[in-house]
This record gives structure tokens, C-alpha cells and sequence, in this order.
């Protein structure tokens, strides 16, 4: 290491917010592939669900690995993701069934750029909403675990990324070598402090280092996530898992999608035990660009659809509860008679958090942060 | 005299000076320059044993076609991941060739002036693998649209590259249909933007070209119909052909011209019409000013490129050998940052290496965070010091510069790598560095990562 000068560069241990709110947290989970949110959250009590999707659904409540109930709502969490129900039943998980961005087509490239430049249709921006909030709460380190800034934190704001090494670290001679060929030269040494005490901040994860930069890894990621947070390095962390596109064979209670939603339950419970205190003031959220079809496809999976589910999980989330609209899923109530319909738009979700939780302004939410977006108003009472 | 204008040459306007090549550009680094731009030069680009757009593109219909038949026949079975990337394995092959090859090419050429202007103009007309039909056909269309057209008119290389299958794919114009046209009431089948804003936008007039929302949606009108041949079209498969049946009928305006019904000939017009705007060879020229001589080039550079690009119609020849007149384009410091694939190219054209290895190849660029062919987005990648001068982006080079300096670094003097490759930009405190390693590996892990090395 570099001894003290390491941690000489930006990341300072304390993470400052506009409006004086001091050691507050947002990470961001995407789920990239669009995550079949029927499966994740059930809806048992829609007489419909067996009729669409029989193959797919994890057995009732109560019933041996079957789903666990969310109070006396007709709803329950899939089998694997049993942190998030105790979450849920400790009031630190809220959740936003029904939702998607303004983006109505199919396409996970054109539906991942909607969810994250926060624009209303493809390619409307070419920085992400994060980054615009972040630009409005000077102060904020923000980073993000991936071998890129995802869209969503690029822009003006001052954004890194970190991603394990795929070779081996340098040794410390040349390091400490390196460090006096950049004195006068302050771009780089920056760089080179900051990539240091980053380093240490993301903490050694595990895993395969090309699976966790390209987000097939999913708790290493989540790990590495919540490291940069708990270190203080970022207060504002991105995280990217991919593989959610379950075509084929996706399953119910076992398969495909269950292993997934397990390696995600499992990453967030690290993430809680990893922030320690600082989840008491920590709001994470999980969101995907779309969801998926009602009915079952032909080949025992689901197809891109439009609403999802979303999920905001911490200490300073006001949880126990189903948030926003729920559209049914009787026939004539579906999307283009194939969807669950999109009652609920993700922006209200994460005008909600940025206002309350970073106290962004309304009024630069409605205008810069997500553009034209007034009539779209904040969900309240989320933190 | 010469030695530091020299370094200049090989550096900011080449790739990185190969062993010797400062030398040959050393009597004369302008002329040195200016002789690359002639077509007449030998050591073009060989395609050999790369496949035409066309031809790869055959070769993806067929893995769609073999995926929707493995996703029936596999139902239930264990992981889709392995379904869907069934068959894909021809094109991904296709672009790795296509990697390896330019990569390869970009090493090793004498004309690295040349291919530093075909990168510059493939990242202006990005295209991005970000959407699986573009992999197979993405290094086609940079040999396609781009090489051909890096010394001749402006206009030829717009109208090339707007109409290559991988951009009409990439920013849908092959699925946009006039909602009046015959296929458009028959399916309900709608307009595309993308293609018409990206070209205002982000290829021709810019950002600030004065264009408005009505433009935008005018000229997606004029251009439906330019679309891709699928497997059942009547027409070659994989090429682009104009389909009547999918165009807006109609006379549509744009920037305050009216376009009469023509066809196909309507975005000609309009592309013709685009390419000899002020505004367009004002935002071409600052692009070039920004890449050639600084993250905020002075005035008085762009205003000469303008003209330049304005009294010679667009062309890009000219255009080029006004840049290497500019008196602003030889400032004695390093004016900017190296991207990802500047660093890796200069280095292994300062190792001297005639050989690539193609395994590993994929490996450095996505490591170094800058896969070819999947820019971020349609504004292509970015081309300032902000973009790339990041921690993460440090880490990574220092960790490849470790390991490339253990496989070659005992064959190789730093001392004499950082003269071939830096010359006399080399400053006081990174010899001094070099000379007191400990070691001929670190010697040269120093040298690649010193302040000159990561700059141009």
C-alpha cells in the first residue's frame, strides 16, 4: 500500500448531502434482462394466475417451499427470497408491483436506456437521472461496480467505477515509484490515490473477476457495493446483475429464475449485515426495464412483457407495505391482452427517493432530473 | 530541431511511434504526414478472410432461425443463456477477426495518420454491438463505410454510412415505416426517429444546428424505406435496399426545405443538402480541432477548418491537410489523454510487435475498458481526458502495463523504448525515473505509465 497518501485523494470518509442531510445512502440495483416480476411477486389471490402461468408459479403459501405470504394481501415473495421477506415483515421493504418506465416497446437495449437516462423515450439523453440528481446534491461520491459507469451515473456529476483486477495487482515498489514520477502532475496522481483507497474501499469480494464485472456474479457485486458505501468511499452506488432473461425452462420454486432471485436475496442480506448502522439511513433500490408476459411462453418460460415489479429495501425505507396501483391480471385488465399492465411508473418511485431521501427539489426533478416529467408526481411517504 | 514537432507527428497526429519511425518522419514530420493522405500510398488495409456485411449477415439470420428452433425444441431445459446464445458463436467469430484486424493493422501500419482519421470517423458514425444483429457486420461496416471514403468527400462517406445495413439496424431505420405507406396502414407498423435525430444530431449539423422537433420527424418520414433484405426478401439478403411499401408518401420538409416525392431520392437529397451546411463542417471541425489539439480547442483552429471544409466542398482530404498546416495542432506539451485504445495501440507500436496475440485480445480491451465497436452510445466514445483520466481506468492500465512489462520486459530496454516511443517529449523526472528501476520490468511499466506516455 501507500501508506497514508493513499487516502489523500477524493473519497474522504464523510459523504455530505445537500440540504445538510449528512450519511445518507442510495444504492441502486438494475437488474438487466428484465426480471419476471409475477414470479418474484405473486399474486395468489388473482383467479387468473394458474390459468396464464401455471408452470411458473412457486407452490401457495404454506405449502412446502411454497411462497411466503406478505400479510393478509393476496400477495407473497418467491420461496428464495427469504431476506427480503423478513425485511419485509420488519417494515424495511416496500414494493412497487405493476411498474415500468414510460417505455412501452420490447427491447432490453432501448428498455435499459428509458429506466436509466430518465428520459420518455430511447436515446432522449445521453446521461443517466442519477447523475443529474447527483448534480444537484454537490458533494456526493458516487460510484458504481462494473467494468463502465452504467448510464444511469454518467453525465456532469463526478462519477467512478470500480471493478476487481483481472491481473494481478501491481507490487508496491513500483506503485510507490509511479507516485513520485506524477508529483506535478495532479490529474494522475489524483487517479492513481483515488484507484488506491477505491481498491481498499470495494475490499477483496471473491468470485470470478470477469462474472463480477459483467455482473453474472451477483453477491460479490452486492458486496463489493455495499463495501464502497460502508468504507464511506461513495454515497451513491450503482450495481449491475445480469441474467435475468428467462426464456426458457425459467421454473417456480426451483429452476432458473429461482437461483437467481437467490443469489440476489442472498447478496442483499450481505449488503444490510455489510452497512451495519449505516442501513438505518440507507434506501437501495432494486429495478429492471420491464417485465415479462402473463402467460407462460412455448417454451416454459415468459417473454418481454411491460410491468415489473421494483423493490425499495433499508433502514430508512417506510416498508411493510405494497405501494402505488394494482391493475389485476383478469383478461380485459392486461396490456395489449400479453402484460401485466403498467399502473405505476418507476419515475414516481425515484422522484420519491431523491426528493425525500437526497432532497432534491421538486421542481429540478420535474425539469432536469427526469425532463418534462411534471405531470409524474413523487411517490410520498416512501423514507 | 526537429525532435520534439517529430514526436508530435508519430504521437498526436500517428498511433504511437513504431521502432525507427521517428526517424523516417524526422526530416520532414509535416510532409511525412501529408504523404500518408495520398491515395497512392501502398499498405492499405488487406480484408483478407473477413466476410462482407452482406455474407455476415447470412450468418446471423441463420443463427436466428437456429435459436427460435433450439428454444422450442429445449423447452424446460436447464439453462436458456445457453439456448439463446446457440449459433451465435459464427457471428461473434466474425468480430473478433474483425478485432484482431484492425487491431492488427493498427500496430503495424506506416500510415498511422491515416488510421488514427478511419478511427476518428468510425467513432463519428458509431455503431455498437449493444444490439446483437450489428456484431457480426460492425468491423464490416468500418471497412465498408468509413475506409473508403477517410480522404474523399464528406457527403460520400455520410450517404455510405447512413445507408450500411449495421447503422439502419443499429438506429432502427430498418423497421421504421410511414405510417401512410402501404405497409405502414396494412400493420400498423410505425416511424422510427432514431436514425433521422442521430444524423442531425450527432453526424451532421449537431447538437446546435438549429434544427427542431418537426425536422426530426420530417426526415424519419424521407427516410423509411431504407431498410435491410431478411432471408425471405426478394432482394439480396443482408443488403440494403429501398422498399417503396414501407416509405411515407409524400413532399416533407426539412430546415425549411421542401423535398418533393423521389423515393429513394428524397434522403439523398436531403444527406446532399446536410453535408454542405456551415453548421455541419463547423461541427465536423470542432470535432477534429477537439481530437487533434486540445479538450477545448481555440477558436481560431475551428474557424480555419471550417473553411477549409467549406471551400472544398467537404472534403476530407483537404480537410486533413489543414490540420497538419495548423500551427495551433503542434503545441510543444501533451495536449490530451490517451483513450484506452490509443494506450494499448502506442504501446504495442512502441514495443515494436509485428505479432499479435488474439487470445487475450478481447480480454485487454474489455479490462481497459474499451471493447471496439461498443460505445456507450450513438455519440460514439468519448474524446476527453474526463472521460478516461478516472481511477479505475489508472488501475486497470498500471495492471496491463505489470504484465506486459513481465512477458516482454527482459528483452527490452526501457531506456531505449522511451526514446524510440517518447523521444524528447520525454521530461526530466520521468527519465530519471526509469533510469533508477529496479528492474528492466519495472523500468518499463514506469515507461508506459509515465505522464508523456499516457498523453499525446
Amino acid at each position: 500500500m501507500l501508506g497514508g497518501a493513499g487516502l489523500a485523494g477524493a473519497f474522504g470518509p464523510s459523504v455530505a448531502f445537500s440540504k445538510g442531510v449528512e450519511d445518507r445512502y442510495l444504492l441502486l440495483v438494475i437488474l438487466r434482462g428484465a426480471m419476471d416480476g409475477l414470479a418474484a411477486v405473486v399474486p395468489y389471490h388473482e383467479p387468473k394466475l394458474n390459468d396464464w402461468r401455471q408452470i411458473l408459479v412457486p407452490p401457495e403459501p404454506g405449502k412446502e417451499n411454497g411462497a411466503l405470504a406478505l400479510g393478509t394481501e393476496g400477495f407473497a415473495l418467491h420461496p428464495s427470497l427469504k431476506f427480503m421477506f423478513s425485511a419485509y415483515e420488519a417494515d424495511e421493504l416496500a414494493i412497487l408491483h405493476a411498474a415500468s418506465s414510460p417505455y412501452r416497446e420490447r427491447s432490453h437495449f432501448d428498455g435499459q436506456d428509458v429506466l436509466e437516462s430518465g428520459g420518455a423515450d430511447v436515446l432522449a439523453s445521453r446521461d443517466g437521472w442519477l447523475n443529474r440528481a447527483l448534480q444537484k446534491s454537490a458533494g456526493i461520491e458516487a460510484a458504481a461496480v462494473g467494468g463502465a459507469l452504467p448510464l444511469v451515473l454518467r453525465g456532469e456529476a463526478h462519477a467512478v467505477s470500480w471493478a476487481p483486477s483481472f491481473l494481478p495487482e501491481a507490487d508496491d515498489d513500483t506503485l510507490e515509484r509511479l507516485m513520485r514520477m506524477y508529483e506535478g502532475d495532479e490529474a494522475l496522481q489524483t487517479a492513481l490515490q483515488d484507484a488506491q483507497s477505491l481498491d481498499m474501499a470495494a475490499g477483496d469480494v471473491g468470485g470470478d473477476a470477469r462474472k463480477v464485472t459483467q455482473g453474472r456474479n451477483y453477491v460479490p457485486v452486492l458486496q463489493a457495493g455495499a463495501n464502497l458505501a460502508a468504507s464511506g468511499a461513495a454515497g451513491v452506488v450503482v450495481m449491475s446483475l445480469s441474467g435475468w432473461d428467462t426464456h426458457n425452462g425459467q421454473g417456480a420454486q426451483n429452476g432458473v429464475l429461482a437461483g437467481r432471485l437467490g443469489q440476489l436475496d442472498d447478496g442483499l442480506a450481505e449488503v444490510k449485515k455489510t452497512l451495519g448502522p449505516k442501513w438505518e439511513n440507507t434506501v437501495l433500490i432494486v429495478a429492471t426495464e420491464f417485465g415479462r408476459t402473463v402467460r407462460v411462453n412455448g417454451s416454459r418460460g415468459s417473454d418481454h412483457g411491460t410491468g415489473g415489479a421494483a423493490f425499495l429495501a433499508g433502514g430508512a425505507v417506510k416498508g411493510g407495505r405494497m405501494l402505488g396501483d394494482w391493475p389485476g391480471l383478469a383478461q380485459n385488465a392486461l396490456y395489449e391482452d400479453r402484460d401485466l399492465y403498467p399502473a405505476n411508473d418507476l419515475r414516481a418511485l425515484f422522484k420519491g427517493v431523491l426528493r425525500d431521501h437526497l432532497g432534491v427539489s421538486r421542481k429540478d426533478l420535474d425539469r432536469s432530473v427526469f425532463p418534462d416529467s411534471k405531470n409524474i408526481d413523487p411517490l410520498k411517504g416512501l423514507v | 530541431m526537429h525532435a520534439y514537432k517529430t514526436m508530435i507527428a508519430t504521437n498526436r497526429f500517428g498511433l504511437g511511434a513504431r521502432p525507427g519511425e521517428a526517424a523516417e518522419a524526422a526530416a520532414d514530420p509535416r510532409g511525412w504526414l501529408q504523404a500518408q493522405l495520398e491515395s497512392s500510398r501502398t499498405g492499405e488495409f488487406q480484408a483478407t478472410g473477413l466476410k462482407s456485411s452482406d455474407q455476415a449477415a447470412k450468418e446471423y439470420f441463420e443463427y436466428q432461425a437456429a435459436r427460435r428452433k433450439a428454444q422450442k425444441e429445449n423447452a424446460g431445459g436447464a439453462d436458456d443463456g445457453k439456448v439463446n446464445d446457440m449459433g451465435m458463436e459464427k457471428p461473434r467469430t466474425n468480430l473478433a477477426r474483425e478485432i484482431e484486424a484492425r487491431t492488427r493493422f493498427a500496430v503495424t501500419t506506416k500510415n498511422p495518420y491515416r488510421e488514427r482519421l478511419v478511427r476518428f470517423w468510425s467513432n463519428h458514425f458509431t455503431v455498437s454491438i449493444s444490439r446483437n444483429p450489428v456484431v457480426p457486420i460492425a468491423g464490416a461496416f468500418e471497412r465498408e463505410a468509413i475506409r473508403p471514403n477517410v480522404t474523399g468527400f464528406f457527403y460520400d462517406m455520410l450517404f455510405a454510412a447512413e445507408t450500411h445495413p449495421a447503422m439502419l439496424v443499429y438506429l432502427d431505420n430498418a423497421q421504421s415505416v410511414g405510417p401512410n405507406s402501404t405497409g405502414g396502414r396494412r400493420r400498423g407498423r410505425g416511424l422510427n426517429e432514431n436514425l433521422a435525430r442521430e444524423i442531425l444530431e450527432l453526424h451532421t449539423v449537431g447538437v446546435d444546428g438549429g434544427y427542431s422537433q418537426e425536422d426530426v420527424t420530417s426526415f424519419a418520414k424521407i427516410l423509411t424505406g431504407w431498410t435491410v433484405a431478411g432471408p425471405r426478401d426478394r432482394n439480396p439478403t443482408g443488403k440494403t435496399y429501398f422498399d417503396d411499401r414501407r416509405h411515407e408518401p409524400g413532399i416533407h420538409s426539412v430546415l425549411g426545405k421542401n423535398y418533393p416525392a423521389l423515393g429513394d431520392e428524397q434522403a439523398i437529397q436531403v444527406l446532399r443538402d446536410l453535408a454542405m451546411k456551415p453548421e455541419t463542417a463547423r461541427f465536423v471541425a470542432g470535432k477534429l480541432a477537439h481530437h487533434f489539439i486540445s479538450d477545448d480547442p481555440p477558436a481560431s483552429a475551428v474557424e480555419k477548418l471550417t473553411r477549409a471544409y467549406l471551400d472544398s466542398a467537404g472534403n476530407l482530404g483537404v480537410l486533413s491537410a489543414e490540420l497538419v498546416q495548423l500551427e495551433e495542432a503542434w503545441q510543444e506539451t501533451p495536449v490530451k489523454f490517451k483513450s484506452p485504445d490509443e494506450f494499448y495501440i502506442s504501446a504495442l507500436r512502441g514495443l515494436g510487435a509485428d505479432t499479435l496475440q488474439s487470445r487475450g485480445l478481447r480480454g485487454t480491451y474489455a479490462s481497459l475498458g474499451q471493447m471496439p465497436f461498443s460505445a456507450p452510445s450513438p455519440a460514439g466514445w468519448p474524446d476527453e481526458a474526463m472521460a478516461w483520466l478516472g481511477p479505475d481506468s489508472i488501475q486497470k492500465r498500471l495492471e496491463w502495463s505489470q504484465a506486459l512489462a513481465g512477458r516482454v520486459g527482459s528483452r527490452v530496454d526501457p531506456r531505449q523504448f522511451l526514446e524510440e516511443a517518447l523521444g524528447a517529449s520525454a521530461g526530466e523526472r520521468t527519465l530519471f525515473m526509469i533510469k533508477g528501476a529496479d528492474s528492466r520490468k519495472q523500468g518499463l511499466t514506469l515507461a508506459l505509465m509515465a505522464p508523456e506516455f499516457q498523453r499525446r
